[in-house]
């Protein structure tokens, strides 16, 4: 799927998970595209989703709602949300809003995918 | 950071993310849709909506998020519960307030705390409430703060003010282009009136009907050759449908017999010029300079045209082009005591009376147009058609044209 600068918003998936990479700056642009490509594996059968935040420096107001909407698709349809590779600055921004109440924040995507498939002991802390 | 100055900051960026999206020329629909996530995740706010009231009836949905649109359809705002949500503050706008004294959240507390809205406010703008913003509760779980309920009344009122504008700037683009359609319908009324006045003109004379009408559209095709703006094209051809309306002061015997009058009589025709610049001149045209074309088409640069033995500069190039309109069709047309000259015969006196009666640069563009013609050039054949499908048979018209032109240009 195209990013507003033309790259792609870039997942694959693993099992019934799909990993959805989030891009450098989390707005509207950026957000409704990874959005689209979240309902999108949701409604092409994936029971979970990944969302790397690897790349992600920054996630303005727009991010957060876009991605509460998305936690919310995914609470609707019996998925389960992992943020992974998250930084310090926006976990903090997170535990404010109080989004890690619904979503579990994994070091990385490997992890992620570990705590998914109930492998993983403990989500990692902020 | 301290968790207040990291929310401090957030909501800063926030707020201004919120002032360049309302100040913005963008679409109405995604301003609101924008400005709701805006709010949404400054607070971290699960679901809202966005509702409009413009006049009786439903309120009408222009955002929505994390809510089915079932969730706030029907829902009506009586001119009482307008006034009440003027007078409540915000802590009576929660929805599950049950001691609340909002008629409109007593009214449907059970539909909105059923589609998980927990916070409705009003959007006021200049004393009346336009619309209603709908709020879920936190992600957090936690109740709404006194600062979060400022965070969120400074926003709806940001949100409110810009929906607002957008409306009043909707408007405006509605009544000028009800304005612009008005002018056209006028244009094209006035043009049709020009045009039934210029065949009015021509009945006068039974030997030139058309005259005035064709020499509106060459005048109009020479100018457009030259480059003129539209609007400058039209007020030429208006000016060329109008030329000889001064013709209606003259008697009828004089127009209908001009190879056979005396001096006296031939100064009473010579006398239309003027007249029709008497007629136009009081007229509030849309085009400049109308009046002038029709009382200079007549002149010649070399001074001796009429009424006023104008020279080459002092004559309106306007004038110019429609006094070449006027000979043009006169020569190419037939009248009772001639036939119309060839087209050889034409160019010869076209080139002859450049620089003397016609302006150069003018029978220049004149002639580049019917070339364009000739040669396939210009998409329309509207001289060629004019002049009649077999007046240019046999002749040699490129080269004559092409000589024509470049002893002009040259």
């Amino acid at each position: 799927m195209d990013t507003p600068s033309g790259a792609l918003v870039r997942s694959h998936c693993v099992g019934s998970t799909a990993v959805v990479y989030a891009s450098d700056y989390l707005n509207k642009l950026t957000g409704e595209k990874i959005e689209r490509e979240c309902r999108r594996q949701l409604d092409s059968g994936c029971r979970a989703l990944v969302i790397d935040f690897s790349d992600t420096q920054l996630v303005n107001s727009i991010g957060v709602s876009i991605l509460l909407g998305i936690i919310d698709i995914a609470e609707k349809g019996g998925a389960r949300v992992v943020f992974s590779e998250v930084n310090s600055q926006t976990i903090e921004l997170f535990e404010m809003l109080g989004l890690t109440r619904h979503v579990v924040l994994a070091k990385n995507e490997h992890e992620a995918l570990l705590n998914l498939s109930g492998l993983a002991t403990i989500p990692i802390a902020p | 950071m301290e968790p207040s100055t990291h929310k401090l900051i957030h909501t800063f960026g926030a707020l201004a993310d919120l002032g360049q999206e309302i100040a913005g020329t963008g679409d109405f629909n995604e301003m609101v849709r924008t400005s709701m996530h805006l709010l949404l995740g400054t607070l971290a706010l699960r679901r809202g909506a966005v509702v409009e009231c413009s006049g009786p009836g439903p309120l009408r949905c222009v955002a929505i998020w994390g809510l089915e649109d079932r969730a706030i359809t029907g829902f009506e705002i009586e001119e009482t519960e307008k006034q009440s949500f003027l007078k409540n503050d915000v802590a009576e706008f929660l929805a599950r307030n049950t001691s609340s004294s909002n008629p409109f959240l007593n009214r449907h507390r059970e539909q909105l705390v059923g589609e998980g809205i927990e916070l409705v406010l009003p959007m006021i703008v200049r004393g009346e409430v336009t619309g209603l913003v709908l709020l879920g509760g936190k992600a957090s779980g936690e109740e709404f703060s006194g600062d979060d309920f400022e965070t969120i009344r400074a926003m709806v009122r940001h949100i409110g003010v810009g929906i607002h504008t957008h409306r009043l700037l909707e408007q405006l683009a509605q009544r000028a282009e009800e304005n612009r359609r008005l002018y056209e319908e006028l244009r094209a009324i006035y043009r049709d009136t020009v045009r039934a006045f210029a065949a009015a003109i021509d009945i006068k004379d039974k030997y030139t009907q058309g005259h005035s009408e064709r020499v509106g559209r060459y005048s109009e095709i020479i100018a457009r050759e030259m480059g003129w703006s539209e609007d400058e094209v039209e007020g030429i051809q208006i000016a060329g449908y109008l030329h000889d309306i001064g013709k209606l002061v003259v008697d009828r015997d004089i127009i209908n017999a001009p190879y056979n009058i005396d001096a006296k009589l031939s100064s009473d025709l010579n006398r239309h010029p003027a007249a029709g610049y008497e007629i136009l001149a009081p007229i509030n045209h849309p085009y400049a300079d109308i009046p002038l074309m029709a009382k200079y088409h007549h002149e010649r640069l070399d001074g001796r045209g009429y009424p006023e033995g104008l020279t080459d500069e002092q004559i309106p190039l306007g004038a110019k082009i429609v006094s070449l309109a006027d000979s043009f069709d006169a020569m190419t047309t037939d009248r009772p005591y001639r036939r119309r000259r060839s087209f050889e015969d034409v160019v010869r006196d076209l080139r002859e009376n450049s620089g003397k009666q016609f302006d150069g640069k003018v029978v220049a563009a004149f002639a580049r147009a019917l070339l364009k013609e000739v040669t396939g050039e210009a998409k329309e054949r509207r001289i060629i058609k004019m002049l009649g499908k077999n007046y240019l048979e046999g002749e040699q018209v490129e080269p004559l044209l092409h000589d024509l032109i470049t002893d002009l240009e040259h």
